[in-house]
């Protein structure tokens, strides 16, 4: 099977607090890959870790290695701004700009140099359709984003983070402020883009892990406890930590 | 019951502090164009706002000259300190590293706390003789006041917009690297835009300040009540009219000056609404709602 990303012997720590100890985990390519695990478990810190977002905490310290195709990201030679244009990233709240939707779409394209108005006009077009959003937005392109709805803000988010191509998606509880008709609809596009994407997705949700992931891992402390096939980490577990979990003994 | 009446007394003992600063304000208001008004009235509207020649000994009163005097000054205070005090306020909100921030801050509020006379002094003993031996004349002018003046407003423009930028929300900034957008992309594209209606108050206050600014600008602006012909000229601010002439006006000559506090006042109004305007459709552009 191939792997898109390896992390070997990965430990993190802000300042002298030690968030991720030793994470091993291979990301299969063009798949989904769910992280579980109770709240503060470093599911959200060990996504932030593989764009380099963590880049930004002050005090933030690595070890070990995370390798993207064989190539360590944190290499000096690497630049960060093409490996964030690889590695997209859809975040818990949804952020869109204070711009209008197009031009939250356009904004990636446009800062990687694409000014031709047509081009920008299809491929947002497209993003916003691989997104399924583009049947309720196409009449107000120029509104702004804001005055969107929970869900559609969202997906607006990840249309704007398909429209650079990455190769990869982070997704950071997507769903968690959302209703659940909107998160259906998440979920739905989730399936769809799986087959072009490497997607990684941290969920509290475990049902929703069950429906979208063929890959889960079971952070605890800071730890991975148990990584496998979806259906076998839920249905018969290794780990007696992760039969608790699952079955709603503690989280 | 008792508490009842103590949160009765509070309430209604902040609604008297809260309103008599209103009142405050009104009674200067009401007293100002009480005395300024009868000048306006027996020498003319316009005469007075459009007349070209200020001498009170031959009662003539005519303050275009210092109007365009004040609005000369600040204008070309503000294109002076506008993109200095924004790209400073960049710095310290996105770029410098925390210690030197934690120097720069003080540093930079400090400056205005420092009294205008002593800006003006310094302008005096320094700056005039600087723009004397450089680019000839008495030194004193419309150009030497509106660099005093950057000085003087600097720490407004920088504290307010460094604050409204800082307060841009970080998901904004994580969603615009998340896109592989370089650090200074994002401040352009993103951090800026969402600060901008907090930028164009920072420039209101500042030019508040700018406009008003009595003394610093009397000692060094050379105050001649005429046209400038250019930036080199000496000018008089109609702040400055003002306070040159109250200790000795009485009369007609006395009301004038009133009548100058009128249109002083006036003209910070306008600005005030010009700059809301902006600040209010600007809001709108940037989608920062349900609009």
């Amino acid at each position: 099977m191939p792997y898109r990303i390896e992390t070997r012997d990965l430990n993190v720590y802000f300042n002298e607090v030690h968030i991720l100890n030793d994470i091993n985990m291979k990301i299969p390519k063009n798949a989904v890959t769910s992280l579980i695990g109770p709240s503060g478990c470093g599911k959200s810190t060990f996504i932030r870790t593989l764009n380099r977002m963590n880049d930004l905490i002050e005090g933030f310290k690595k070890k070990g290695d995370v390798l993207l195709d064989g190539e360590d990201i944190y290499d000096p030679n690497v630049d960060v701004v093409e490996l964030r244009k690889k590695i997209g990233m859809v975040f818990q709240k949804a952020n869109p700009f204070p711009k209008s939707i197009f031009d939250n779409v356009a904004y990636g394209l446009r800062i990687h140099g694409i000014a031709d108005k047509d081009k920008l006009e299809k491929k947002v077009e497209k993003s916003l359709k691989a997104a399924a959003l583009w049947d309720e937005v196409k009449h107000k392109l120029d509104k702004s984003a804001m005055g969107l709805s929970g869900g559609q803000q969202q997906r607006l988010c990840i249309a704007r983070t398909i429209a650079v191509s990455p190769e990869v998606i982070l997704m950071d509880e997507p769903c968690s402020a959302l209703d659940p008709i909107s998160t259906t609809k998440i979920e739905d596009l989730i399936h769809k883009l799986k087959k072009d994407y490497t997607i990684i997705i941290v969920t509290h949700n475990m049902q929703q892990a069950t429906r979208v992931s063929k890959y889960t891992s079971f952070f605890l402390n800071g730890e991975i406890v148990e990584s496998g096939p979806t259906e076998k980490l839920f249905m018969e577990p290794e780990d007696k930590r992760t039969e608790d979990y699952i079955t709603g003994r503690f989280g | 019951m008792k508490d009842r009446l103590g949160e009765f007394l509070i309430e209604k003992g902040l609604f008297i502090t809260a309103i008599s600063s209103v009142v405050i304000i009104l009674l200067i208001i009401v007293f100002i164009f009480s005395e300024g008004l009868p000048a306006m009235e027996s020498y003319g509207f316009l005469n007075f706002i459009f007349g070209s020649t200020w001498d009170p000994s031959s009662g003539q009163y005519g303050i275009l000259p210092m109007i365009v005097g004040s609005m000369g000054i600040t204008l070309l205070a503000l294109i002076f300190s506008v993109p200095l005090s924004l790209l400073c306020a960049i710095f310290m909100a996105e770029i410098a590293p925390k210690t030197v921030r934690k120097i720069m801050k003080p540093v930079i509020e400090t400056l205005a706390g420092i009294p205008s006379v002593v800006y003006g002094f310094f302008g005096l003993i320094v700056l005039v003789p600087l723009m004397r031996t450089y680019f000839g004349g008495t030194g004193f002018s419309m150009l030497t006041a509106s660099i005093i003046l950057t000085v003087m407003i600097l720490p407004t423009i920088v504290s307010v917009s460094e604050d409204s930028i800082r307060s841009v929300p970080s998901e904004y900034k994580e969603a615009s690297l998340a896109l592989g957008a370089t650090h200074w992309q994002t401040i352009k594209n993103v951090i800026f835009p969402a600060a901008v209606p907090g930028v164009i108050t920072a420039i209101i206050l500042g030019m508040g300040r700018a406009i008003g600014e009595t003394l610093a600008v009397i000692m060094v602006a050379g105050n001649v009540a005429q046209f400038p012909s250019s930036i080199m000229d000496p000018v008089r601010a109609l702040t400055s009219n003002i306070a040159l002439e109250m200790g000795y006006a009485t009369g007609m000559h006395y009301s004038a000056l009133f009548a100058t506090a009128i249109v002083l006042f006036m003209l910070i109004m306008i600005l005030l609404v010009i700059a809301n305007y902006f600040h209010y459709k600007k809001k709108i552009n940037v989608g920062g709602g349900y609009l």
